[in-house]
Formats: structure tokens, sequence, C-alpha cells
């Protein structure tokens, strides 16, 4: 089984968010970059397949040579071989299209990504990908067990979670469930010199359109001061709930 | 040259979302001088839409689609936005939703935004408000493709009414089995309780419960709110509950009208995740607690002491108010 985990290289979760150049960029400034959460979830199931079922694994990411120590960290922690596409991601639709092309060329029989990444939240590269190039697709996943051709995913549904049986070559959007936050694996010594001899094939990005932009960015207004009740006075917290903030 | 709007119905009836992205179909239209059509499958009350705006409803009867399937209900979606000839479709958040868009998206070449919080900037061009970081920033996104796809986040724009009268059309889209290359085998679902995705209010717990046999008074609040429980990162990561319970920035986000944190800190990634939650409660014993900083009222006590007293004020006040 040939499998290819898609990465998105994105600010650390505990980031502060800032915006640049007029509020049109966001500020990299002392922003540490990470592999995307429920991208890592994936990375560490697709170990697991070649553990234990010899899966060949390789990861790809669609950006500048600055998200490098991203996907170094994913050759450290086992994957076979990299891909880079040398090019902003300027929206899921262009990131989807430069991943379908190395779907295509790679002949993989597994895509794992993220349901969404927690930068721009677009939730939808894995889908346009797997329906651009006719694959099966299943989104937030949270197991995933494969049998020849044959695979049980489970995904997560409002309220609860759903059990679908589908066949290979396909595509899901993962995210945690498909490893525990422990089985997340922190790159040895050894992980990280062997990485360092790996393949990272860096590649041009296909043309593609660019069917959205963001042209200006916010942050939140600042939040009010809280009103503090006295524990001794939760009529008082639900007199505010009831009439003031008109909840209850 | 309508609006196409995806109205989502669950055993025959409307969900809460499709009258919030049924209203905001209705004013997208009215922006853009055209009116607004919905597309609905195995609803018996198709009509009742015109309450929100709709003037037009194309509305499939098929037993393929009792279940949700995404690839066969994205093509139900994109052969009527193709009959309307639809250039803009709105779209719900919820979880089956956001799991057809992007198939949509790619069927029909269309930008699609997602997590759209408020009715768009300008139509022409097409501008609308996003949350981006995980709700830490908005953006503005231009949408320049001939079709546009809006994703409309819950809870954010609300249901308004606006009487007008539905024309029901019924629409027998065509399916091919390729349509159902993913089965659905087991559907696992709480019934007769709120989610997370939808409830009106929700209570969540933290580490400061210190285990799992503390929950039971988490589930009586919740009991008596008619809200969904829901708990931190540290807690299902401890697996002193399911991981769906899990909010935050890698779990689910909230948006509630009503969000109560019990023993919850308030990580930037928690804080994040439920910020589009209207209203804030905090309880904790640490006044010095960040969470302090992004709720509405908070409560400097300890959980054991204030939530029972809590529950027994809420059940008078209930009881006062039924």
């Amino acid at each position: 089984m040939k499998i290819l985990v898609c990465l998105s290289n994105v600010p650390d979760t505990t980031s502060k968010i800032n915006f640049t150049d007029g509020d049109t960029k966001f500020d990299t400034n002392g922003v540490q970059f990470v592999i995307n959460p429920n991208d890592e979830f994936g990375l560490t199931r697709a170990m697991w397949f070649k553990e234990k079922q010899g899966a060949t694994v390789h990861v790809a990411t669609v950006g500048e040579a600055s998200t490098e120590p991203t996907i170094r960290k994913a050759l450290a922690i086992g994957a076979d071989e990299a891909i880079r596409v040398n090019a902003v991601p300027v929206d899921g639709f262009f990131v989807a299209e430069q991943l379908a092309e190395i779907v295509k060329n790679g002949e993989y029989d597994l895509v794992i990504a993220g349901r969404e990444s927690i930068d721009y939240n677009g939730g939808m590269v894995p889908g346009i990908l797997a329906t651009l190039l006719g694959m099966n697709f299943v989104n937030t996943c949270i197991s995933l067990d494969i049998d020849g051709n044959n695979a049980t995913a489970t995904r997560e549904i409002d309220g609860g979670k759903e059990k679908i049986a589908t066949t290979l070559p396909l595509v899901i959007g993962g995210q945690k469930g498909l490893v525990a936050e422990s089985d997340l694996r922190i790159p040895n010594m050894r992980g990280i010199m062997m990485a360092r001899q790996k393949k990272l094939n860096v590649v041009e990005p296909t043309s593609s359109n660019n069917l959205t932009a963001d042209v200006k960015f916010e942050k939140p207004a600042p939040k009010g001061k809280v009103t503090l009740v006295d524990a001794d006075n939760i009529d008082e917290l639900i007199n505010l709930l009831h009439n003031e903030a008109k909840v209850i | 040259m309508s609006v196409l709007v995806y109205t989502e119905s669950e055993n025959g009836k409307f969900k809460k979302n499709a009258h919030e992205v049924a209203s905001y179909a209705y004013e997208v239209a009215k922006q853009m001088g055209t009116t607004a059509t919905a597309i609905s499958i195995n609803a018996s009350d198709a009509a009742g839409l015109g309450d929100f705006g709709i003037s037009k409803v194309l509305n499939v009867s098929n037993d393929q689609l009792k279940t949700f399937n995404a690839k066969a209900f994205a093509n139900v979606i994109g052969q009527a936005a193709e009959k309307e000839s639809a250039k803009v479709i709105i779209l719900s958040s919820s979880a089956d939703t956001k799991f057809l868009a992007p198939i949509l998206t790619a069927q029909l070449k269309a930008g699609y935004v997602p997590n759209v919080v408020s009715a768009p900037e300008s139509t022409s061009p097409f501008k609308v408000k996003r949350t981006v970081f995980s709700n830490k920033g908005y953006a503005i996104t231009e949408i320049s493709s001939e079709i546009k796809i809006v994703g409309v986040s819950n809870n954010a724009f609300g249901s308004t009414e606006n009487k007008t009268t539905a024309a029901v059309e019924n629409f027998d889209p065509s399916l091919g089995d390729d349509s159902f290359t993913t089965k659905s085998i087991e559907i696992d679902k709480v019934v007769g309780k709120a989610t997370i995705a939808d409830a009106d209010i929700v209570v969540s717990g933290g580490r400061g419960l210190k285990g799992p046999e503390n929950w039971g008074m988490i589930e009586e609040l919740a009991e008596v709110l008619g809200a969904a429980t829901a708990c931190s990162k540290p807690v299902s990561d401890l697996g002193w509950r399911p991981h769906g319970e899990h909010v935050g920035q890698t779990g689910k986000p909230v948006a509630s009208n009503l969000y109560i944190a019990i023993g919850i800190s308030g990580a930037i990634q928690h804080l994040a995740g439920v910020s589009s939650s209207k209203v804030k409660v905090v309880i904790n014993t640490d006044p010095e607690a960040p969470f302090f900083k992004a709720a509405d009222y908070g409560v400097v006590g300890d959980a054991f002491e204030v939530v029972p007293k809590l529950i027994e004020k809420l059940k008078e006040f209930k009881a006062q108010n039924a």
C-alpha cells in the first residue's frame, strides 16, 4: 500500500495571532510553525500502517522553502520520502489541485490529510482532491482500517459517529481519534539523523486559477470586563442570565 | 439566477440550521435583487421554508437518500444548482454539510468560503467575512469564481422570519451507482439529547473537576438547562470523557448562546474554540484563571459547592417560569 500524508505548516496552537501590512497579511513574526495537528494524527496512523502492514509513506506539502523544517520533522518521525510543491498556498482549491497532481503521478492508494488546517480552517483540501481524482472520500475520520482493497472508516457526526465501508483508492480528512494524543511521536536523534538522508523532492506548481482571496484581516473586538458574582449569591447569576443576557 | 440554499433535514424535519441558512439565502438574494430557492431532501414540510424567505423549494423524495451520503447529496445539490442556473449556493456548517461541501466545490469548480459569520459585505465583488485562525481572527474574503459557495457558521447569522409563499416543486435528480461508493454501515448517535453542534446551551467541565466520577453534577446541570455536555482537551486526553465532547481548537467548535465553563482554566486553544459562543460563564476557584478575561460572567468559587447550588436554584427558577 502506498500512502501520501498531506501536511500543512501552521502556527503552533498557542500562537497569538496578529496581522501586518495594513491588516492584509498574517504576521509570522515570532510565530513557531508546526505540523497541523489534524495532519499529525493522520501521519501517526500512517506510521502504524507502515509498521503493521508494510505500507510506504510519503508526505507532501504546498509551501515555500521555509516549510522544510516541518517536512523534515515528518521524515524524522518515519515517513520514507517527501515532496514539496514550491508555491505559496493561495486557497484550498489551489492546494488541492497541486496535491492532485502528486497523487496522480505517484499512484497512491490512500491519501491522509487533516480535516482542516488550524490556520485558515478551510476544511476543503481532502474533499476537493478526492473529487478531482474520482477517489472515495471520508471526512472527520476518527478510525481507519484497511484490509486489502477494502476500507472501514468511522467518521464523527453531530452528536455521534458513523461507520462507513468503502474501497481504495481513498482520501480521508482525519482528526484526533485516528490515533490518541498519547500516540503522537516526538522524533528521536536516530530519526532526525536518518531524515537528513531521505529524499525531499521539490516540484513547481501546475498552473491554477485563484477562486478566492483574503483581502483584509481583522482581530476580534476586545472583550468587555467580566461581571463577577459572589459564590454565595447564585440567585444574582440566574437573574443576570435571565434578565440581562437573556439566555435562560 | 436565484440563490440556492441547501436546507438540511433529519427524519423528515428541518434542522435548526436549515432556518438559519434559509434566512441567510434570503438576505443574499435581496442584496442581489433575486429570489432564494431551497433544495431539500426527504423533508416533510418543504412549504414551511416560506416563513424564512424562501420563494421556491426543489423537493427531493428518494429512498436512496434516506441515509446521508456525501457524494450523492453533493450531486443532488449540484444538479439543483444547474437547473436553477444558481451562481451563489448557501450551505450550513453541520458535519454532514462540511463533508459534502468540498465535493460540490470540485464538481462545480466553485470558490468555497466556509465559516462565514455575517451577510456579504458586498455581492459585486462578492465579499464575505469569515473566521480564520480557529476564531482568533477574521478575514474578508473575495470570491471571484463564476459559482460561489458560502458556508454559514452555526448560530452566527441567526434565523429571521420573512413571510413568503414557497412554491414546492418535485425534483428528481439522476443518481448512478457511482454516487454510492461509500456505504453507511452503522450510526451511533445520541437521541433526544442536545448535541454540541446545535445546542443553545453547552455545559463544559475541565480538570478542576478532579475525576470522571464527578461528572454527575455536570450532567445534571445540563439536564436542567436542556444543554449539551462538553469538556476541555486534558479531560478527553485523560479518558475521563469521550473524544466527541472535546471542544477547542483541535476539538469541536462551540457557537451556543450560553457556554458554562466549570473548572476550566482557559488555555488559548480552548478559548479560541468556544469564542463564538454569545455569552460565557466561568466557575473556577482561581481568580487568576485566564478564562475570567474571556468570560461575561464569573463566579470565583469551588465547583463542588457552586454547581449543586446552581442546579438547585435553576430548578426553582424553571419551576417558577414554567
